[in-house]
């Protein structure tokens, strides 16, 4: 009996799904919602303090109503911002999709970034071989980026289950590793003999996502985020491996009750998970680049938790929340210039929200239902 | 009992039957219970003085719900109150009113004689209410003192504690009550009995008047319930009120100086333990009248469809815990096995469910060796499992009751087709399950943690038994629920071993596995050292059994096939 006792005892034991939170969708989504709209106050408030101190030195209560305003011009007026908001939303849709998906197993995964940088290296290798048709070639290129994300989201997959290692641990290492191996590969065994800075050959024409819409530098990457998304939430919530995951993330102990191996599941979750990240960085590598430098710096990884922690680890949900990091990341240029904040507000503006959502209790008592007391036994029983 | 007859007759408040100097001492009263007498003195409840607390009228109305209509409650000082009623009848709310976490539609709170506002826990604290809750609000990393003194500190100067006042003031509270402790243990290191203690203490610590225990015993062994007991004997005996919360009536009868009945968030009415049986008590929570017996006909054993030999299986430390089992369970009968906690029977039932590695021995279900196959292969052979830790292993609370009722049939059809859920499928298998299981639940959508204990064991149940079985394996299927769903389950066993099922139950109930089983295997130290025909069985020498391991203990005549111990 004793053994129950104490949960949370045992030091290093976060549970990704309590980051979550409850309720239903409609209950997500305003408690998002006004996470969201928090940080754009507190965001508001720091543009006028920047505008105390900044060059012009005035007190001007209508600056952030003028730089917002520059943020949603720069990123939605006319198919050449909206084709920039799109780019920049894609990677952050793959890799948020990552950290979901992980989120659902129960799983950490920090190591989208260098799951993504694999998954751009190997593109941007089986890309570069030359004679293959169009379709072929690119397709080609994609799944080997999705072979690749995966490779490395199966090593601390497997160590988790075989060894017991922490995947936080082990794929914040796997980051590093991932960066100066590829570093090393691109600089030396792949380089591309012609080129003045150290990087891996051009990826054929045949392999290049096609641009979607004329004149601008839009390619087909959002479209396959967007169909990535819907096929991730109907494995997630349409199959039975989805239920399994779901049941592990929920409850280890119970799956493994259920006949599941949580084991088996870990590793195939971590693969999954690897593979998405990995797939955006083909896409990036395929769509944008067209090749992978040696020194690829990248922070798709890292704003992929923000992206799934906002989006409540839903596909669907990930992917506004990746649309909306989007507009801000394809609108911060055109605000520095439109009213001299510097870009890094919307940094701020964008760590702000994410605070709000992982301090979602407070937004909690904020809505009227929340004045039920949770888990009252007679409510609930009766109701 | 009828609910319209008048209730037996309370204790008056007012009449000083006997002052508080003739109370009985409390350890002479401790011990008299312990040896199942009921010799509790009502006098203690009857001093001449206003209600250390009284709740009138009390109505608190959920969207949907009536939790509590009206409820009345007088409390005397130095009085052991037993608050009784199923899960969900509104007691939790109730209290919850009391110590601030609610407040009420209607009604008022007086403490003292006064009215009195409650507006959250640390004004109830500040009036004398304390609230021990079931699930212990306790710090494992932190030491027994700091637990006591957190929020409440006792500073030396305006940065640091004054730790050894606060550790003298402890220990001297802890002998008040007729224990030791020691200030400066880690309370991860201690059992749950004495963390409950810490719990109490703290607060006493706060200076409590009155005392909230909600469901006290539901984690303790029977010998740390019976310490339990000695203490709030004892508290009660120096004035503290307490409020005893609870839907086990043996204790109640055992404990309690009155009784009150809430069903359905009103008070049915009140009893006094020294007339009432556990009978009237269970009609009276339940509304209708319970068989607290479990009925059934003779067993009409068939073949042998479970077959376990020498089976030797380690903990999670590795030490052996079932060292060298054998026994085997016959079509149509219940095999129960007794022992005391710890003996082995759940690291026994977890390798039978292929949850825990088998070092040595051999297995084998309807005569095919299944000796360390996995779950999901002894599950597809028929066995279903009603795990002893229902929240761990038996559900996943954040699922809907509907998914729940499915966990161990999710991967095939009608649920999965081609690898894909069939939501249709499920809904209608939980359409059919409800109704026929009597699961208290507003949908199958709902998360199963929203439903009351006796309902999320009714989903496991509901779930292994719709299966095609062979073999039924029933750990603890009862433990913490209220009397009208411990009935139902039982008839659910019953039902099944008179369908041909083999059932094994294990259950740290002696009562339980009495009851229900045909025959029994007391299990000692890994092994089971005697079978007894149920029968024929006293529960005294069981009880022997169980204690000492001899099965040679005098006066056991014939009724005891001795198990083959293995060299």
């Amino acid at each position: 009996m004793t053994e129950t006792s104490n949960p949370g005892a045992s030091g290093l034991n976060v549970d990704p799904t309590t980051l979550l939170g409850g309720g239903s969708l409609g209950r997500q989504f305003a408690v998002t919602a006004i996470a969201i709209g928090l940080g754009l106050l507190v965001g508001a408030a720091l543009i006028v303090l920047s505008g105390l101190i900044g060059p012009a030195q005035t007190l001007d209560l209508t600056l952030p109503i003028t730089a917002y305003g520059a943020v949603l011009e720069g990123a939605l007026s006319g198919p050449k911002a909206i084709a920039n908001t799109f780019n920049s939303a894609t990677p952050l849709i793959f890799t948020g999709l990552s950290v979901a998906f992980g989120f659902r197993a129960g799983l950490f995964n920090i190591g989208a970034n260098g799951q993504l940088l694999m998954g751009a290296f190997f593109a941007a290798i089986f890309g570069s071989i030359a004679g293959i048709p169009f379709p072929i070639a690119l397709l080609l290129a994609l799944f080997a980026s999705a072979v690749g994300g995966a490779l490395w989201g199966f090593i601390p997959g497997a160590l988790k289950a075989w060894r017991g290692a922490h995947e936080v641990v082990t794929t914040i290492m796997l980051n590093s590793t991932a960066f100066l191996l590829l570093n090393l590969l691109a600089s030396q065994v792949f380089k591309d003999p012609a080129a003045t800075f150290p990087r891996t050959p051009n990826v054929s024409t045949d392999a290049i996502l096609p641009i979607v819409l004329a004149g601008t530098r839009l390619h087909g990457g959002i479209i396959l985020a967007v169909l990535t998304a819907v096929a991730i939430w109907f494995l997630l919530f349409k199959t039975t491996l989805g239920f399994e995951i779901r049941m592990v993330g929920a409850n280890a102990s119970a799956a493994r009750y259920a006949g599941i191996r949580p084991g088996l599941i870990t590793i195939l979750t971590m693969s999954i998970a690897g593979g998405l990240a990995g797939i955006g960085g083909g896409v990036e590598i395929l769509g944008i680049t067209k090749s992978y430098p040696a020194e690829y710096i990248v922070n798709y990884g890292f704003d992929g938790i923000a992206v799934a922690l906002l989006g409540r680890a839903h596909p669907i949900g990930v992917v506004g929340a990746a649309l909306l990091f989007g507009v801000m990341r394809a609108g911060a240029a055109s605000m520095q210039r439109a009213t001299d904040i510097p870009v890094d507000i919307i940094s701020i503006v964008q760590g702000v929200i994410l605070l709000f959502v992982a301090a979602q209790v407070v937004i909690q008592h904020l809505l009227p239902a929340a004045r039920t007391r949770r888990g009252d036994p007679v409510a609930a029983a009766a109701a | 009992m009828d609910p319209s007859k008048p209730a037996p007759a309370k204790q008056p408040a007012n009449v000083p039957l006997s002052i508080t100097a003739a109370q009985p001492d409390p350890a002479v009263a401790a011990a008299d219970q312990a040896a199942g007498g009921t010799t509790v003195d009502p006098a203690v409840a009857a001093r001449a003085t206003a209600p250390a607390l009284e709740m009138r009228g009390i109505s608190k109305r959920f969207p949907g719900v009536v939790a509590n209509d009206g409820i009345t409650l007088s409390i005397q000082p130095g009085q052991i109150h037993a608050l009784l009623g199923e899960n969900g009848a509104g007691k939790s709310t109730l209290m919850n009113i009391l110590y601030g976490l609610l407040s009420p539609d209607e009604g008022e709170i007086l403490l003292d004689g006064k009215p009195v506002q409650i507006a959250d826990p640390s004004d109830a604290i500040a009036r004398g209410i304390g609230m021990v809750h079931q699930h212990f609000m306790l710090v494992p990393v932190f030491t027994v003192a700091e637990n006591i003194v957190l929020g409440n500190e006792t500073m030396a100067n305006a940065v640091f504690l004054d730790v050894h006042k606060s550790e003298g003031r402890i220990r001297d509270l802890a002998t008040q009550l007729g224990f030791q402790i020691d200030p400066d243990t880690k309370v991860g290191d201690l059992s749950v009995g004495i963390q409950q203690r810490i719990e109490i203490l703290k607060a006493l610590y706060r200076g409590a008047k009155v005392l909230i225990l909600d469901e006290p015993t539901a984690v303790l062994t029977p010998q740390e319930t019976v310490e339990i007991f000695a203490v709030l004997r004892r508290l009660a005996s120096e004035g503290t009120s307490i409020v005893f919360i609870s839907h086990k009536l043996y204790e109640v009868l055992e404990i309690a100086d009155t009784i009150t009945v809430i069903r359905r968030g009103r008070v049915v009415g009140e009893a006094d333990p020294k007339t009432a049986t556990e009978e009237d008590l269970a009609e009276m929570m339940v509304g209708r009248e319970v068989s607290l017996i479990v009925d059934k006909g003779p067993a009409h054993p068939g073949d042998v469809v479970l077959q376990v030999q020498d089976l030797v299986v380690a903990d999670d430390r590795g030490t052996v815990v079932v060292d060298g089992a054998s026994f085997e369970v016959r079509a149509g009968e219940i095999f129960g096995i007794a022992g005391v906690a710890g003996n082995g029977q759940a690291e026994l039932v977890e390798a039978l469910n292929g949850l825990r590695r088998i070092r040595a021995g051999r297995v084998t279900l309807n005569g095919h060796d299944v000796t360390s196959h996995s779950s999901r292969e002894l599950s597809e052979r028929g066995i279903a499992y009603i795990p002893g830790d229902r929240q761990r292993y038996g559900l996943v609370m954040t699922f809907p009751v509907e998914d729940n009722l499915i966990l161990t049939e999710y991967h095939h059809a009608p649920f999965s087709r081609f690898g894909i859920i069939d939501e249709r499928a499920i809904a209608k298998r939980a359409a059919e399950l409800i109704p026929a299981f009597d699961i208290r639940t507003p949908s199958g959508e709902v998360p199963t943690s929203t439903l009351s204990g006796g309902n999320q064991q009714k989903v496991i149940v509901a779930r292994e038994f719709s299966r095609d079985l062979a073999l039924l394996i029933a750990d603890q299927p009862t433990r913490g629920i209220d009397v009208g769903s411990i009935e139902f389950i039982h008839k659910q066993i019953v039902a099944k071993r008179d369908a041909g099922t083999a059932v094994l139950l294990v259950s740290a109930e002696l009562d339980e596995v009495l009851e229900l089983s045909d025959r029994i295997g007391i299990m000692y130290r890994g092994r089971l050292v005697a079978v007894v025909d149920a029968a024929t069985a006293e529960k005294d020498r069981i009880g022997l059994i169980m204690a000492t391991g001899r099965v040679d203990s005098p006066g056991l005549g014939t009724s005891v096939v001795r198990a083959e111990v293995p060299a």
